[in-house]
């Protein structure tokens, strides 16, 4: 069974975004990237189907700019067999991105497309969701584990209320929660590896993917600042505040 | 402008997410409001959704094969309902967060997701990188494909004389995906994203048996019980508790923070509370960055103290 998995090239989880003075976006200049930690989460996952005998390829796939190549190589020193960036450096909205996504699909005629379950830079979680509908397939979005067996994928989800679990029938779409694994680190040797590992490119435009949006940030602006609190001595204080002072309890 | 709003439900009782989208609708300003109710025997939905403010119409495709709401065969309805449509809108619960995306896709347009607030019709607020930066988005879309966060709009209010409520047995089957079963939390405590009082723990509690002194505080003060990350993955709470970018957002009159850190991701889900108390014993811990009320203590010893001096 062929795998596919994407990911996504974002500021490290660890670095608090600032707005740029002019308000165009998010100042990434001279800032820590990182792969979006759902993505590792669905690289992981992947090397699970394989060390287990049910994968029999992985392959890696990115939309973004020529650096992306980074993170590809990460996933590659993670147990993706070879990787596969469709590059542009526009800032391209989920729709265009689940297009080019589709293109690639329709290349490699996956068996199990695993992607995060959002990106920790837009938060859009939207992308898998709409490959599934490009692609026609049934989707399972926010796992939690995933079993597959005899052609089809069953899958926990986290939902508002609990856990549900659905089945697919394969081909299908599967978006990564927190909850489904722990992802490994690289090591030396595998880093060094992975440099030797197969990534081809691809444009847009041999994909045949216009990635024209109808979306157009009109600004980005920091959020409103909370003003400074208080230090309360002790639990007397910290109720007489939130009875009389906050009128909340 | 014609908006439709799809209904988040259990096929008993309309979800209250629902309700905020509902409002969003009102303020992007529709001539025409219609609420789209797809289940198996949820009639009484369909009545709930009646007495929405601002609802014209309510349109309601009763029918074994929605049973469970999955997303392939709701979305490909929705599609053949929105036709005419200038916006459809969704809660941005995981349930709509599923949806919406796969409906946008079929129609060809891009989807803004969880809007924090309305400019226009077509200009929308919305939270991005954790909510350390919030975007304006222009759609020039011919349908606007839109998820409402709840905790930014306030429901709307029922009124007495209802909307028309229309049939439509349109089937769409869904061949891809079946429901197994779900594991759902009980709890007779109020709702996390709707409750007024949340009180969340994190790894300060050490063990899942500690969150019983948040239970018993969160019982007397008639609050919801929430968690950080750290908690659930160390197996203290169940993840549905988890408040944060990737678990639930909420925006409650008053946010007790006991023994969390306060992590960038973690304030993406509370940030927007009126009130927020920090009880930590590490003075250095970020959450005292936005409290409100900061009190530096072992929550062992000032939790109990709290709960018995109410």
């Amino acid at each position: 069974m062929k795998v596919l998995v994407t990911v996504k090239r974002v500021i490290d989880y660890n670095v608090k975004a600032r707005v740029k003075p002019d308000k165009s976006g998010v100042d990434l200049n001279n800032v820590k990237m990182s792969m979006n930690p759902f993505c590792e989460i669905a690289v992981e996952e992947a090397v699970r189907l394989k060390e287990k005998g049910i994968a029999s390829e992985i392959v890696v796939v990115s939309v973004g700019s020529k650096a992306s190549q980074e993170q590809l190589r990460t996933a590659m020193a993670l147990g993706a067999d070879r990787g596969i960036l469709v590059e542009s450096d526009d800032n391209l909205s989920a729709l265009p991105i689940a297009k080019l996504l589709k293109g690639v699909v329709e290349k490699e005629s996956p068996d199990l497309i695993l992607l995060g379950k959002q990106s920790i830079d837009s938060d859009n979680n939207q992308t898998g969701q709409m490959l599934a509908a490009l692609a026609g397939y049934p989707q399972a979005t926010f796992a939690s584990e995933i079993e597959i067996a005899d052609g089809k994928a069953k899958v926990t989800r986290e939902v508002d209320g609990g856990l549900q679990t659905v089945e697919l029938n394969l081909p299908a779409i599967v978006t990564t929660d927190l909850r489904l694994n722990e992802p490994r680190y690289a090591s030396l040797p595998n880093i060094m590896k992975a440099k030797k590992k197969l990534l081809d490119i691809m444009t847009p435009d041999e994909l045949g993917v216009d990635t024209g949006s109808t979306l157009e940030v009109v600004e980005v602006e920091a959020p409103a600042t909370r003003a400074a609190g208080i230090r309360v001595a002790d639990v007397d204080e910290l109720i007489d505040k939130l009875k009389n002072e906050a009128r909340v309890i | 402008m014609s908006i439709l709003v799809i209904a988040e439900h259990d096929n008993a009782e309309l979800n209250g997410a629902t309700l905020s989208a509902l409002a969003a609708a009102k303020e992007i300003g529709a001539e025409h409001v219609s609420v789209l109710v797809a289940g198996d025997g949820c009639g009484s939905v369909a009545e709930q959704a009646a007495q929405c403010d601002g609802v014209d119409k309510v349109v309601v495709c009763d029918n074994a094969v929605y049973k469970h709401q999955l997303p392939e065969n709701i979305a490909d309805l929705v599609v053949q309902l929105s036709n005419g449509a200038s916006h459809v809108l969704v809660s941005a619960t995981t349930w709509g967060k599923s949806l919406m995306p796969r409906i946008a896709a079929l129609l060809d347009v891009d989807q803004v997701s969880e809007i924090i607030s309305v400019l226009d019709e077509q200009t929308f607020k919305r939270p991005i990188y954790a909510g350390n930066a919030i975007a304006t988005v222009k759609s020039s879309a011919a349908l606007k494909a839109i998820t409402v966060r709840a905790t930014s709009f306030d429901p709307v209010s029922l009124k007495e004389d209802k909307a028309v409520i229309e049939s439509n047995d349109l089937v769409v089957a869904n061949s891809g995906s079946q429901f197994l079963d779900e594991k759902l939390t009980t709890s007779d405590r109020p709702d996390l994203t709707t409750a007024e009082i949340v009180i969340s723990g994190g790894r300060g509690m050490q063990s899942g048996d500690n969150f019983k002194l948040l239970y018993d505080l969160a019982d007397k003060l008639g609050a919801a019980v929430g968690a950080s990350r750290a908690a659930v993955d160390a197996g203290f709470v169940s993840n549905d508790l988890q408040v944060g970018q990737t678990g639930k957002i909420v925006a409650p009159k008053l946010y007790v923070a006991v023994g969390i850190s306060g992590a960038i991701q973690h304030l993406a889900g509370m940030s927007d509370s009126k009130v927020i108390v920090a009880i930590n014993k590490d003075e250095e811990a970020p959450i005292f960055q936005v409290a409100d009320y900061g009190l530096v203590a072992d929550l062992f010893e000032a939790v109990p103290e709290f709960d018995s001096k109410l």
